[in-house]
């Protein structure tokens, strides 16, 4: 990958181009050191599939991410918000609020809030971050909603959508914050199999067509193959072995990746 | 039963008879067949009472004297539960607090309001609260006399206070799982969308959190409007008595206590019944967006409880 050679030179010069740096993560539940020690940084543009077994930690960074966790040790920079964890004062919940205005998330079960209609779900981020302009969240919201296919569904409740297209409207969701990053967080794990296509497709359609930087925990090697850039394996708490798809697939250094990549393909 | 016997089951006849039987019962509606349970229960009571020569005149004669109470018993109960439905509400924000003084407050709060007996309340705010206000004006003389006399509440007034309190204190723990039980997924969404704590609150936690909380909270409120009649212990006039008092008062002045407590018990049953409709119309409004099929109840209708295999 051409970017390899300037993230060797460090945050100077190419730090426009950094969407999201993580340095020194560690992340501990009570005795349970989950994240030991990552580095790694995304690429404006680029999709990133981390995979690996569960409680390696590929969802706990994920979650660190947007500061749903926080950093044991370690610092997150997005949008210009470089934080680490420690005791939640009223200026940082604030500090972070704003870096979630630029993080969209995707979560495995969904989470859309089951008592506003779809458009309502859509539209609820916008609105609370102080865009009074009803009308225009609302075109936007609808425009949205066509993006991925479900327009038809605006004024329905989640619960009368399939898991597939709730999964969508989730997506929906985030974007309608119009974020500089995308996290995924097993966005397919929950949906019957038959139903995980839609959302990949959606998922796709986001890195190819608008080069959405991704973070994208999943399972599903197919998408990867396809879409990431770079491919992340993650092993008790540390990144083992990372490079593009290829590589991964054909040329793995690692008797770790080669083991996991052979029990899910 | 022979060895050689052809039917299985109940070979005897008498087990046909109550095949036959069962088959017949169920075909008649269950709904039906409840009724028919009710109409017999009432039945054996009404003969019962005519056997103890039950004075039905004297009960409509003094019906209207004991009904007049329900404006006391329904004011001591709304006041009641407005109270301890916003004491619940700061409480269980309280109980969620990472801050130390809301946290100990709510929770010193909590376990004395249900640590303590309901009737043990009101007396502590009928008659201590007057005598410690009165101790401590005496002592400082610089407060003025009068304040003390704040403190000497109406007993119905003291009663409802008591009862706010002590419900606000068992409701407060129902707010509290409400808002727990949403707070996860929802929670996490809601941060993920950069929204500030207040409106996580107002537009995620809240509006769903009310949802689980209606049901019991209406249980509670009925459980009160029945509570209302400890206010009685607490001596009040004649002239703002409750149902309990007034039928008190009437049944013990003509030596008619069953027809008197039958008359209380009866106005107490119509109001619980009463609310429960309400609730059950309540709770199937806000159940909207939990229901998968227009027109269908989260719960499913009209199947009894124990028609579950």
């Amino acid at each position: 990958m051409s970017t390899q050679a300037s993230r060797e030179t460090g945050s100077g010069a190419a730090a426009k181009d950094v969407v999201v740096r993580v340095e020194g993560l560690h992340k501990r539940f009570g005795h349970l050191e989950v994240l030991k020690g990552i580095d790694m940084e995304l690429r404006q543009g680029e999709v990133v599939v981390i995979f690996g077994r569960s409680g390696s930690g590929k969802s706990t960074l994920l979650r660190c991410v947007n500061f749903l966790e926080d950093p044991t040790a370690g610092t997150v920079e997005v949008a210009g918000f470089r934080l680490g964890g420690g005791h939640r004062t009223r200026r940082k919940r604030e500090q972070i609020r704003q870096l979630r205005l630029h993080v969209g998330m995707v979560f495995q079960q969904f989470n859309l809030f089951p008592h506003m209609t779809v458009l309502q779900n859509v539209m609820a981020g916008p609105l609370c971050a102080g865009n009074d302009d009803d009308k225009q969240v609302r075109a936007e919201a609808h425009e949205l909603l066509e993006s991925v296919g479900l327009e038809e569904k605006a004024d329905e409740h989640p619960i009368r959508l399939s898991g597939g297209q709730q999964q969508r409207v989730a997506i929906a969701r985030a974007l309608a914050m119009k974020p500089e990053l995308m996290l995924f967080d097993e966005p397919t794990s929950a949906l019957d199999p038959e139903l995980t296509g839609e959302v990949l497709a959606v998922m796709k359609r986001l890195a190819t067509e608008r080069h959405m930087p991704m973070m994208v925990v999943t399972h599903e090697m197919g998408f990867a193959r396809e879409v990431a850039d770079r491919m992340v394996f993650f092993h008790e708490g540390v990144i083992l072995e990372q490079g593009p798809p290829a590589q991964m697939f054909e040329h793995t250094r690692q008797a770790e990746t080669r083991k996991f990549l052979d029990a899910v393909l | 039963m022979t060895p050689g016997s052809s039917t299985v089951l109940g070979g005897d006849g008498s087990g046909d008879r109550r095949e036959r039987l069962a088959l017949a019962s169920a075909r008649i509606p269950f709904r039906l067949k409840v009724a028919a349970v009710w109409a017999a229960i009432f039945a054996v009571l009404a003969f019962f009472f005519w056997l103890s020569q039950f004075d039905t005149d004297w009960m409509l004669d003094n019906l209207s004297f004991i009904a007049a109470g329900l404006r006391f018993t329904i004011a001591i109960a709304l006041g009641g539960i407005v109270l301890a439905v916003v004491l619940a509400g700061l409480g269980a924000l309280g109980r969620l607090s990472s801050n130390s003084i809301a946290y100990g407050v709510s929770g010193f709060y909590v376990s004395f309001f249900r640590g303590t007996p309901l009737i043990v309340q009101m007396f502590l705010i009928y008659l201590a609260l007057p005598q410690v206000a009165s101790n401590l004006v005496d002592r400082f003389p610089t407060i003025p006399a009068e304040y003390a006399n704040w403190f000497i509440l109406e007993a119905a007034v003291a009663g409802t206070l008591a009862l706010g309190l002590n419900y606000g204190a068992y409701m407060t723990e129902i707010f509290r799982a409400g808002i727990q039980a949403v707070a996860g997924g929802q929670g996490e969404a809601a941060d993920a969308l950069g929204m500030t704590h207040r409106q996580k609150m107002r537009k995620v936690v809240l509006p769903q959190a009310f949802r689980i909380i209606i049901p019991p909270t209406g249980n509670e409120f009925i459980a009160m409007m029945k509570d209302t009649a400890l206010v009685s212990f607490l001596g009040v006039t004649a002239a703002s008595a409750e149902i309990f008092r007034r039928s008190q008062l009437a049944g013990q002045a003509d030596i008619r206590n069953l027809e008197a407590y039958v008359v209380a018990a009866g106005l107490y049953w119509a109001l619980t019944a009463l609310f429960t409709v309400f609730q059950a119309r309540l709770e199937q409004r806000v159940s909207r967006g939990y229901v998968r099929l227009p027109g269908q109840s989260s719960q499913p209708k009209g199947q009894p409880h124990g028609g579950l295999p």
